[in-house]
């Protein structure tokens, strides 16, 4: 280990749930100041087990020291008294709320709301983090809310900081500034716990890690001693074959978007601005961008959810923009969009009520206004058959199913239905590698038969796998188009808008 | 037909006793709605309200008392809600119904024994020296005391959701009750106890109904006056002193429409009674229609089942 | 300590089980309401449940039975398809009034005259009534996004107002002597709809109940529209994103249940009810979302809970006349019906578990 006093230590943490167990005896420590990884694929355990050290989640066995002193958090509020703060994946922010009131929610003993505002703009500058008070939440960019979270728990000058996948909604110049923050923190004596499956990442930042599979920690090491690839067989236990990729070169245009523009449904939502690209047969278009940048809202102007004002979305020379999603998959374009549950499935549905969903008329599951639930399975079972989607059968509720699973059905849903033009917005979030893998390489088996994929990801390192060209979504608004050959980690980072409001900090870097 | 008997002066004071019910009721409710949780038991609530009230007010003599009573009786069956949406997860839509049903029906079954029977006189306050002032003193101060109790509780709420850690907490909950379970807060709890001060309001509010504005008991005398309080918290976008606005414009019109009719206006009875019915659906028409605004300030929580499931 | 676990798919067994749970259960809080009210609990029980079905009067209550079930089947049938979308039409029982006027309206206006065409005449005018009234809220939510709930609701107290606007004006049986009230329909041959087997209290209002829930089964799951209303209820984003227009659906549905509701109480006005009154609807639009709700949504189930509600009014009348049980202890008894169904209901959808502590190690 790194010869630090230890701050906290755990030893023996378990946690059973129905079906799974989501953390074994996990034993290791955490110094003073150190910068310790927690390293694995979804479903390994990291949350769960920070749960637990934030009083959120009681353990079933095992204790834990801070600083030798039995630690054992009934709740958050204890956790905070206890010197620990935590910045969730999910932001746990209020978006009808100011910064200050954000803040103040998170804090025990909150000072009076002037003062409050004037603390937040002294340790935001300290940090190089600016924030100001009085905007609303709603208002601001994932990165900018990422930084409310951090100044929130910075107020309380915490001994230990969790910081759960922080990196997935910056782009690459906010990541570096986060590294900034982080690094000045550690070096003030701040312990941060930092949870991340992104292997560059925790190489240049952390001092040691523990790697986690199913619930249990396989290993700990010194991130800087070991390369990628070492740390990838660690937390995935395996090698994974790479994607593979044809040469073939990409044909004629079949989806043209010039000029579009739509207002978002949403009254937090992000309009799109002037959005224009092509994407030719058996091309893979990436679209990159943090979140809450529009990616959602051009999904539904694809799909045909929103419909798009004329001569915006054309289908090989014909306007399509007035369709509904069903009108525009008779004609071959379909969509997969980012929320599984509840929104390209219906929860509580069998995956046979949930192949009717896009199904309907392509696969004639639907005659005469009677749905012919015979077929409909036969579907179901065709889609779970070809793309290896563990479950019981097509009988099963959709959200019984793991996230991998279900997103590979949804998936598969949409390539068995032939389209020459297949949208998806985050084909692998949140899906476990070995399926992460099989989605990429169906998607690049469908491009090479001729369909002109879009695939709209937060996750770069996906992009530059499969994709052909490249564009960012930055507020709306979307880059030119690029060939991902030769395109630079900064040049990919100024498309998506480099620092959000950081103007003020660049100048001075 | 004769509309000089009308006495503009009597009008507007009689407007603020008819407004009452309903400004208490929608009081309660937008602080329930804060939270997070739609009530639609409003009705139920308040006639439950109204036959506590005045059973207590005729058996003990006080109508202090039979306030009182109305506003634990509310709360009581309030927690029936709370218990089922916040403790056994039913859908909300679904068990406010439920309230208001049973409300009509328990009510009715406790006021067997009650019907025709007149409560002790609530008496009228006048606020020395402000009474006195020509118009607005007969207008504004010559009332009982729930009238004035009514406006400072909507100025209370007002403050605690503006300038209090309660308040803030309060609204973080309804906003998004995950987060705020994920800051340790207790979102179960704060609803509970949020839904029991709706039901206290919407019992004071019946009982003021059954104590003082008709006053005595007769079943189903509510007649929709709680399902109005829901509509006015819609119409005030959720803000409390537009409460008082809605509830006021609502007890105008029926104050006026009640004059007409004493009147003797050549339009049917009937067609009169519906008129604030009628009026209250436009209202609601204007404010939904102004979309953007309106809906932005709706609590974003509103109506969804919570259920940590970690 | 009990813990809640979600469970992957809802329990069917307990689906079945928690509506005949909710009625045990109530059964037994009744009890203890009815010994408050100083009655028997077991004879109170006993004559509510019992005695219209197989006690001594019971070639009598049995056609009533089917009498009181006829139109809060229709209904439920109506509002359970919008309960099953997340569209709530709480004001059937305005739509009802406004069906029955409309019905009568119609019939009315051809007496004395005796034709074949008058009462299919009404039945279509009964059905329109009911569903334009229904449109009102579904223009106001699809155009304005209005609440439907409250709009549906307070739509009630004017239809209401208009039913005693008729009865003591336009509709008024000018050979009354002045009484408010029409004529009696169930006097008038072409417009009556009078029992069709004598003593079963089958009348057209109870066929089309039956009809009903046939039809309403069949939509549920064989046709699409009826897979888009269940999508629409459980995943409103899913159900945009598979091509589901939810304003045709508000309309659907709102009309749907309206015009149903406005068929039964076109069906009671000809029939049992005879006359437009002030007092004509009596809360089976109510009483209907109850049986929505027991009947778990489900058409069959319907046609169960509408029957086992209409015997609670029957046994309800019953007592009130044998044991002087107040009527509104009834409506209490319904509420709590439904209290019951809605607490049980987690049953279906979670797991309760005693929560173990394991031993620390």
């Amino acid at each position: 280990m790194t010869g630090r006093e230890t701050l906290l230590s755990i030893e023996g943490l378990t946690k059973a749930y129905p079906g799974v167990i989501a953390n074994s005896d996990v034993s290791f420590r955490i110094g003073l100041g150190e910068v310790h990884a927690l390293l694995g694929e979804n479903g390994a355990g990291k949350s769960t087990l920070v749960k637990m050290i934030y009083g959120l989640v009681r353990p079933d066995a095992g204790r834990m020291l801070l600083r030798g002193a039995e630690y054992a958090p009934a709740d958050p509020h204890a956790a905070r008294k206890a010197g620990v703060a935590m910045v969730f994946q999910h932001f746990s922010l209020f978006e009808a709320l100011n910064v200050a009131e954000n803040v103040s929610l998170g804090m025990e003993n909150p000072p009076s709301q002037g003062q409050l505002a004037r603390r937040i703009r002294e340790v935001s500058q300290a940090y190089g983090l600016p924030l100001d008070p009085a905007r609303l939440v709603g208002d601001l960019s994932a990165g900018e809310r990422q930084r409310v979270e951090i100044v929130r728990c910075l107020l309380q000058d915490p001994k230990l900081l969790i910081m759960d996948e922080p990196t997935s909604v910056l782009t690459p110049q906010e990541v570096e500034i986060l590294f900034r923050t982080l690094r000045q923190l550690s070096a003030e004596g701040t312990a941060i716990l930092y949870i991340s499956h992104k292997l560059e990442e925790i190489r240049a930042l952390c001092d040691t890690a523990t790697v986690l599979r199913l619930g249990k920690v396989v290993g700990t090491c010194t991130p800087r001693a070991k390369s990628a690839r070492e740390l990838a067989e660690m937390m995935v236990g395996k090698l994974l074959n790479e994607t593979r990729r044809s040469g073939s070169a990409p044909g004629a245009a079949v989806i043209e978007v010039q000029g579009l523009s739509v207002r978002s449904p949403n009254p937090f939502g992000t309009a799109l601005k002037d959005v224009s690209f092509s994407v030719r047969r058996g091309e893979v278009l990436g679209i990159g961008g943090v979140a809450g940048n529009g990616q959602d809202e051009l999904l539904a102007a694809l799909s045909g959810e929103v419909s798009a004002p004329k001569g915006a979305v054309m289908l090989n020379g014909t306007d399509i923009g007035a369709l509904g999603p069903n009108g525009r998959r008779s004609l071959a374009v379909l969509s997969a969009p980012e929320e599984r549950l509840g929104h390209a499935a219906a929860p509580d549905m069998s995956l046979t009520e949930n192949a009717v969903l896009t199904g309907a008329a392509r696969e004639g599951l639907v005659r005469g206004g009677f749905v012919n639930w015979g077929k409909a399975r036969a579907f179901a079972e065709r889609i779970i058959r070809e793309f290896d989607v563990r479950t019981p059968g097509p009988g099963n509720a959709a959200r019984a199913l793991s996230g991998g699973n279900l997103q590979k059905f949804v998936i598969g849903r949409e390539i068995l239905q032939r389209p020459d033009v297949l949208v998806v917005n985050q084909p692998t979030w949140g899906v476990d590698a070995s399926a992460a893998a099989a989605i990429r390489q169906a998607l690049l088996d469908l491009a090479e038969g001729g369909t002109a994929v879009i695939v709209i990801s937060q996750d770069l390192d996906e992009l530059m796998e499969i994709a052909d060209r490249f564009a960012a979504l930055n507020e709306g608004r979307l880059s030119a188009p690029r060939p991902t050959e030769g395109l630079s980690i900064e040049e990919i980072g100024m498309m998506m808008g480099g620092a959000h409001g950081m103007e003020v900090a660049h100048a001075q870097g | 037909m004769d509309l000089s008997a009308i006495d503009p002066l009597v009008l507007l004071a009689s407007l603020m006793v008819a407004a009452t019910p309903i400004l208490l009721a929608a009081t309660g409710e937008l602080v329930v709605e804060k939270s997070g949780v739609l009530n639609l038991g409003v009705e139920g609530m308040m006639i439950t309200g109204a036959i506590c009230g005045l059973a207590v007010a005729v058996e003990t003599g006080s109508p202090a008392l039979g306030f009182l009573g109305a506003a634990l009786g509310g709360a009581v069956i309030s927690l029936i809600f709370a218990v089922l949406t916040q403790v056994f997860l039913a859908n909300q839509v679904a068990t406010g119904l439920a309230l208001t049903l049973f409300g009509l029906g328990f009510s009715a079954l406790l006021g067997q024994g009650y019907i025709g029977v007149k409560p002790p006189p609530t008496g009228q306050v006048p606020i020395p020296g402000l009474s006195e002032i020509p118009v607005l003193g007969r207008v504004v101060f010559s009332h009982d005391l729930i009238v004035y109790l009514s406006l400072i509780l909507v100025a209370l709420v007002w403050a605690v959701l503006k300038y209090t850690r309660a308040g803030l907490i309060l609204r973080a909950v309804g906003e998004n009750h995950g987060a705020a379970h994920a800051l340790g807060y207790k979102v179960v709890r704060i609803r509970v106890l949020a839904i029991m001060f709706g039901g206290a309001l919407a019992g004071l509010g019946g009982a003021y109904l059954s104590l003082v504005r008709v006053p005595q008991w007769t079943e189903g005398m509510t007649a929709g006056a709680g399902w109005i309080a829901l509509a006015i918290v819609v119409f005030a976008s959720w803000k409390p002193w537009r409460i008082i606005l809605g509830a006021y414009l609502f007890g105008g019109i029926t104050v006026l429409q009640l004059n007409l009719q004493a009147a003797g206006v050549k339009v049917p009875v009937e067609y009169l009674s519906m008129s604030p019915y009628l009026i209250t659906i436009l209202v609601l028409v204007i404010m939904s229609s102004g979309r953007s605004r309106a809906a932005l300030n709706a609590p974003a929580a509103l109506g969804q089942t919570f259920h940590a499931s970690s | 300590m009990l813990r809640l676990e979600k469970r992957p798919v809802p329990s069917r067994a307990w689906t079945v089980a928690t509506p005949v749970l909710a009625v045990l259960l109530t059964m037994v809080a009744g009890g203890v309401m009815f010994q408050l009210l100083g009655k028997d609990p077991f004879v109170a029980i006993r004559t509510i449940f019992w005695d219209p079905v197989f006690g001594e009067f019971a070639w009598y209550f049995r056609g009533q039975l089917l009498v009181k079930a006829g139109p809060l089947i229709l209904i439920a049938v109506g509002l359970s398809m919008g309960f099953r979308a997340g569209i709530w039409n709480i004001g059937a029982e305005g739509q009802y009034i406004i069906g029955a006027i409309c019905g009568a309206a119609v019939g009315l206006a051809f007496y004395p005259l005796e034709a074949w065409f008058i009462f299919p005449l009404m039945v279509i005018a009964g059905g329109l009534g009911g569903w334009a009234w229904a449109m009102i809220p579904a223009l106001l939510k699809t155009r304005f996004r209005t609440n439907e709930i409250l709009v549906s609701l307070l739509l009630v107290y004017v239809a209401e107002q208009l039913l005693a606007a008729m009865a003591l004006g336009r509709l008024r049986n000018p050979e009354g002597g002045g009484f408010p009230g029409s004529r009696n329909l169930s006097q008038y041959p072409s417009a009556a709809n009078l029992e069709l087997i004598p003593g079963t209290g089958m009348h057209w209002g109870v066929v089309a109940a039956f009809v009903a829930v046939i039809f309403g089964y069949i939509l549920l799951q064989r046709h699409v529209l009826g897979y888009q209303i269940r999508l629409a209820g459980q995943a409103p984003r899913a159900a945009r994103f598979g091509g589901v227009n939810p304003n045709r659906l508000v309309v659907f549905c709102l009309g749907l249940s309206g015009a149903l509701a406005g068929l039964a109480g076109m069906f009671e006005v000809a029939g049992p009810a005879g006359q437009i009154s002030i007092d004509f609807n009596s809360g089976y639009g109510f009483t209907a979302i109850i049986v929505a709700f027991l009947g778990r949504l489900d058409p069959l189930g319907i046609l169960l809970a509408g029957l086992l509600m209409a015997l609670t009014y029957i046994g309800g009348e019953n007592a009130q006349s044998n044991l002087g049980l107040p009527s509104a202890a009834i409506q209490a008894f319904q509420g709590m019906l439904l209290f019951f169904l809605l607490a049980l209901d987690l049953l279906s959808n979670f797991r309760v578990r005693l929560a173990t502590r394991k031993v620390k190690t």
